[in-house]
């Protein structure tokens, strides 16, 4: 027998925010927006920021502002990185899309329904240049009656003929005040208890991604139930507890080769992901006082190229090895040069 | 049967070794409904072990009947259509397969065959909608793409599937992806939970165990339960009644790298080395992952260097793992580094004894 499904949904979504002007923390945003929906005219637009930060949420929520849940369908494309976009995706489909022409504005249902439809590209930044090559041209021909909203995590990786017919609106990280009142209006509506330690832990591992911080919190009351400490919730987010970082920290001061060795093979059984454990490597490196700035820049530049390697697929534990004798290297004040290399 | 088998835990309550996070999956799948899954760790871990034991947990004993299929899939992928055949093991309600099997070509078999399950859905008795469970092997190894297209489609059919990826480092799964899971680290057991272990089947078995005869294997196995399991039914096969002092047998492979660090570091020369590379090759077309050769011999030069060096060859190692990544052919960049370390450690005499 298959087991029944609940219906159930991730809190993401059952939180996402429905309108414009409940979007958190985004000010500039929103009152541009809201002007918008007034007057229901707006330019092509462009959200950058750093995800969990609320740019697909205010992209879907003006849309859906704009036209409602009637027209919602017809008015109202969502593309996503998912979707297959290359090149041919932008000449039929976007295309067709966009050249189809709409009635003039109506009110229906309460509805501004402003006479264009509007493109959401979210993930616009995994779009092939190809393709946003050959979005420039369609653009600006069926403006009349097309808006293009794209959403990305880097404006670099939009090519700058698009980004300059668009109005850029920058999505800045949360702050922690603004998350402790999301998730403790959560809480509230799903009966969890959070201590303040809890609380403040959650801010810190979710580093001003909204997402990040539901997501850990969901898990970790379907796995802890409705009490959860500061402990679970790093169980959960794969968080490295910050003693086991101080360990490694201290192995590699400590200066003896072969007590790091044995605590970076400690670490990889433990299973912690290495990435994960070189930005928090990082963190206690950058707010230690008693090495020199130099130090400290030998050492970063040195993370920053494992770093690189990781990403390329190298071994985890070789890159662990090699940063950590590095570091120690430069905490010990041994010289940078290998002696024998020749 | 193996031992490895024969004692690998059916149900989430005979797990030894992860008690708590089975526990915790226990509760997690008890209200009927589960989110996508991440697990990920070192392997021997135990992490097919603890989501065998989940799947049979919410399917109750119809996960276990599995088939071997070699399925075809052509997929549809705008101007041609791509062939596509991977093995699957499937049961009623879960289907698992390892999608970087398919190379670069992985996105197209991760779509389809969620699309695929999405569609027929099983139905139970009461005429309600139940889901699928995929299970996705080596998740690490996808390529880009393929994670990038998973992230909408897990989202987009999680009504009719729910996915549980399994992979050994979590690094390289994409942050999309690890935000849409629940990440659950197994952690590799600790000797002493492989001594238990080892005890219990010992137990089973009948056996006689000296004291301190499973701490040994168990040391000697580097927190891999599979390993120490195997180890100690090669020590069973070899001689038993155990004695107290009985040698563990080490793995051949392992053996034969220890040897090429010997030969290296005896002499450094040309001649040397193209003895060495023949060596290399012979582990390599044994099927040795090169990364597990390069890993191991760096081990086995480290036990035998000065500390001063050993940074220096430790850093060489990483690199030139890095680049065999980066390259094609595995074994160039294994005698790279064996040339470099040569190189090195001629200095390195040259500079202490003149």
């Amino acid at each position: 027998m298959a087991p029944l499904l609940q219906s159930s949904q991730p809190w993401v979504e059952k939180y996402r925010p429905k309108q414009v002007k409940d979007v958190a923390h985004q000010d500039e945003v929103v009152r541009v927006l809201t002007n918008t929906l007034e007057t229901s005219n707006c330019p092509h637009m462009l959200f950058y920021g750093p995800p969990g930060t609320g740019k697909t949420t205010t992209a879907l929520a003006i849309a859906h502002q704009l036209f409602g849940p009637e027209l919602y369908k017809s008015r109202v494309l969502e593309l996503n990185a998912s979707d297959d976009r290359g090149i041919n995706v932008v000449r039929t489909k976007i295309k067709n899309f966009a050249s189809v022409a709409v009635g003039s504005g109506q009110r229906q249902g309460g509805y501004p329904c402003p006479p264009f439809k509007i493109i959401i590209l979210d993930e616009a930044d995994s779009m092939t240049e190809d393709a946003q090559n050959a979005l420039r041209r369609t653009m600006e021909t069926y403006s009349k009656v097309t808006r293009f909203f794209f959403i990305c995590n880097y404006i670099s990786r939009i090519i700058e003929p698009l980004a300059s017919r668009c109005a850029k609106f920058r999505f800045k990280p949360l702050s922690e005040e603004i998350m402790t009142s999301r998730i403790l209006h959560i809480c509230k509506e799903e009966g969890l208890s959070l201590d303040s330690e809890a609380l403040s832990t959650l801010s810190s591992i979710s580093q001003g991604d909204l997402r990040r911080a539901i997501t850990h919190l969901q898990g970790a009351a379907r796995l802890f139930g409705s009490t959860i400490s500061s402990t679970d919730l790093i169980g959960v987010s794969g968080v490295i507890p910050q003693q086991v970082v101080e360990e490694l920290y201290v192995a590699c001061k400590s200066g003896n080769f072969d007590s790091a060795n044995k605590e970076v093979n400690k670490i990889i059984a433990e299973g912690y992901p290495v990435s994960q454990m070189l930005s928090q490597l990082f963190d206690v490196v950058v707010e230690a006082d008693d090495i020199s700035d130099e130090q400290k820049a030998r050492i970063c530049k040195n993370l920053a190229e494992a770093d690189k390697c990781l990403v390329d697929g190298a071994d985890e534990y070789l890159q662990l090895l090699d940063v950590t004798s590095n570091t120690m290297r430069a905490l010990c004040n041994m010289p940078q040069e290998f002696s024998f290399e020749s | 049967m193996l031992w490895v088998d024969k004692y690998r835990p059916k149900t989430l309550d005979q797990v030894m070794v992860h008690q708590e996070i089975a526990q915790n999956l226990k509760k997690l799948v008890t209200e009927q409904d589960c989110p996508h899954l991440l697990f990920y760790g070192p392997s021997g871990a135990g992490k097919k072990t603890l989501i065998m034991a989940l799947l049979r947990q919410i399917f109750g004993t119809s996960a276990e009947k599995v088939k071997v299929e070699n399925r075809n899939w052509k997929v549809d992928a705008g101007s041609r259509t791509i062939d596509l055949e991977l093995t699957t093991l499937s049961s009623n309600n879960h289907v698992e397969l390892t999608p970087s099997d398919a190379g670069f070509q992985d996105r197209y078999v991760v779509q389809e065959i969620i699309k695929e399950m999405a569609k027929n859905r099983p139905i139970d008795t009461k005429g309600k909608k139940g889901y699928k469970v995929l299970v996705l092997n080596e998740v690490d190894k996808l390529s880009r793409e393929a994670q990038h297209s998973l992230r909408r489609t897990m989202e987009k059919y999680s009504a009719s599937c729910r996915l549980i990826l399994c992979c050994n480092s979590s690094s390289k799964v994409t942050e999309a992806i690890r935000s849409r899971c629940l990440n659950i680290r197994i952690n590799a057991p600790s000797e002493e939970e492989t001594v238990k272990v080892l005890e219990f089947i010992g137990k089973k078995e009948n056996l006689q165990l000296p004291p301190g005869f499973a701490a040994r294997i168990a040391e000697k196995s580097n927190r891999n339960l599979r390993r120490a399991i195997l180890s100690f039914e090669t020590c069973r096969v070899q001689q038993y009644p155990f004695e107290n002092n009985q040698a563990i047998p080490p793995m051949d492979w392992e053996e034969y790298i220890s040897e090429i660090a010997t030969d290296i570091m005896k002499e450094q020369s040309p001649k040397r080395l193209f003895q060495v590379r023949g060596k290399v090759y012979e582990l390599l077309i044994n099927c040795i992952p090169p990364e597990i050769v390069l890993k191991r011999l760096l081990h086995e030069l480290l036990k035998k260097l000065d500390a001063e060096l050993k940074h220096e060859v430790c850093h060489w190692a990483a690199y030139y793992e890095h680049r065999m990544h980066l390259g094609q052919k595995a074994i160039f960049h294994i005698e790279a580094f064996v040339a470099k370390f040569m190189s090195i450690y001629k200095g390195f005499l040259i500079a202490t004894f003149g």
